[in-house]
């Protein structure tokens, strides 16, 4: 049976509670939202505070606020199926919601919370083992050891970012709110995360993920997610592809494409979304269909999937210019 | 080192408990070894089964994954809790009645996900029936026996006519 480590259990009403409980006990201390990531992660070992910060009862951190034409704000322990019934975001940002109802199971979603998707450990079939498992064929570079397994001679850990809704966030340029220690400050999503297996956030020690910061919306930009999977449920993605285009009239005058479950962040499919500045994008046009293949056809260099997820790495990076088109059409309403 | 145990309290199927634990305890370990509740089962433990879905408030969460104590003061159902009495819960005469029960280790979650469901939708489509159940997995039957269960037993809590079909309980 898996059980979990033993551990201290803090439950704060506020977010800055949080933080000064976080700051008195340091790298010993974990905050824990949901706790659908890191109490599996518990039970196989590889994360093992000692002292768990739980967030279930900070109010100030719970809820959904603001307008579409200012700009809509998510609590960051809102639950995800809190974010996906939520008439203003339904209305909104369908994009968004979409990514957020196909996270794992209705089960998971009733549990999960944003904050904790957004801060989704990155997976690996190397390292979402039992300690057993890996001890077995010696532990990997995320937990315990020296060796990527997946790819012996690298100096770096690839461990695949696996977030349904990161991707997508970072293609909208949604901002996200953090406090610490020393301070309060508001990133892009985009900003939180660096191309690491194991260090994979840029959150500094201690500090907490507090709100998340929808773009206004005004009707220039319309936004798609795309997700490759085994199963239509359960499944993380092993290609998520968040698509965001801005139109003045027919024209594309903004893209950004990022392809997610292909790496260990959630990488820009930058000379595809070059292709499309400036061009004429009518859905069903026959000439825009072929700009919109061409383009996404530029999303299989940069995806770098690789053997440590389902499927075999090389038809995923066969599917992600697929499914960039597919998103990109998407956002052609 | 033996983590000193907390009081906990919380309503059981009605019932009010107040059990000692250690805080890492989840739910599930909680409601079966210590409360006996053994309808509850422990399958993957990392939620990827819904074998262990209980209702805490009324809504559907694995067990294996919620600690004990953020249970403290709220509601738990569990399969045990369904029947009024010596009256079975319509899902759980359905699931009997059709063979949506083989094995049964994952009937408790199937019900318990199932129940949520008929109160927030009284008149599920197929779709919605199985979109509300993506979180259990079912080894034995294929999952068609427990969608007709799961139409039958609405039937019957809307107040209508629930006689399964011949093929429903023969088969063809």
């Amino acid at each position: 049976m898996l059980r979990l480590p033993r551990f201290t259990y803090h439950r704060p009403t506020s977010a800055a509670e949080a933080v000064k409980i976080a700051a008195d006990h340091g790298p010993a201390s974990q905050y824990v939202a949901g706790g659908t990531d890191l109490y599996p992660n518990m039970k196989r070992r590889v994360q093992t505070p000692t002292e768990v910060i739980a967030l279930s009862g900070c109010a100030d951190l719970v809820g959904v606020s603001g307008s579409a034409a200012e700009g809509i704000t998510v609590g960051a322990m809102t639950t995800l199926t809190s974010l996906e019934k939520d008439p203003a975001l339904q209305a909104a940002h369908p994009a968004l919601v979409h990514a957020a109802s196909v996270i794992s199971t209705p089960l998971l979603r009733n549990m999960g919370t944003i904050g904790g998707n957004l801060l989704l450990d990155t997976r690996c079939n190397y390292y979402d083992q039992s300690h057993e498992w890996r001890e077995s064929i010696s532990f990997c570079m995320k937990c315990s050891g020296d060796t990527c397994w997946v790819a012996p001679s690298s100096p770096r850990c690839w461990a695949v970012q696996s977030s349904d809704t990161v991707p997508l966030l970072c293609a909208v340029g949604a901002e996200v709110s953090l406090i610490g220690p020393e301070g309060e400050r508001r990133i892009p999503v985009a900003d939180l995360y660096q191309d690491d297996g194991i260090a994979f956030t840029t959150k500094k020690p201690g500090e907490l993920l507090t709100h998340l910061h929808l773009p206004a919306v005004d009707g220039t930009w319309r936004a798609s997610y795309r997700k490759l999977r085994r199963r239509d449920t359960f499944d993380f993605p092993v290609l998520g592809i968040g698509a965001w285009l801005r139109f003045d009239g027919d024209v594309c005058t903004a893209a950004e494409i990022r392809i997610g479950g292909a790496g260990s962040y959630a990488i820009p499919a930058t000379k595809t979304a070059e292709l499309l500045i400036g061009e004429k994008l009518v859905a069903g046009d026959a000439a825009a269909e072929e700009r919109i293949t061409a383009a996404a056809q530029e999303a299989f260099k940069p995806t770098r999937a690789m053997d440590n997820t389902d499927h075999f790495a090389s038809w995923r990076k066969k599917m992600a210019p697929v499914f960039v088109a597919r998103a990109l059409r998407d956002c052609l309403g | 080192m033996t983590a000193p145990k907390v009081l906990g309290g919380f309503v059981v199927n009605g019932e009010r408990h107040q059990t000692a634990f250690q805080p890492h305890r989840t739910l599930l370990e909680v409601l079966r070894e210590d409360l006996d509740l053994t309808g509850t089962k422990h399958g993957c433990e990392l939620g990827e089964c819904g074998a262990c879905t209980v209702l805490v408030d009324g809504t559907p969460v694995l067990s294996c994954l919620v600690l004990a104590l953020e249970a403290q003061g709220k509601d738990v159902t569990t399969i045990e809790g369904l029947a009024d009495g010596p009256d079975l819960h319509p899902l759980q005469d359905f699931f009997a009645e059709l063979g949506a029960s083989q094995c049964g280790y994952c009937s408790a979650g199937f019900m318990l996900a199932a129940k949520k469901l008929l109160e927030d939708n009284p008149d599920p489509t197929r779709d919605e029936i199985r979109r509300a159940l993506s979180g259990n997995i079912c080894r034995c039957t294929g999952y068609i026996k427990i969608f007709e269960a799961v139409e039958l037993a609405a039937r019957r809590l809307r107040g209508e006519d629930a006689t399964p079909s011949r093929e429903a309980l023969h088969g063809q």
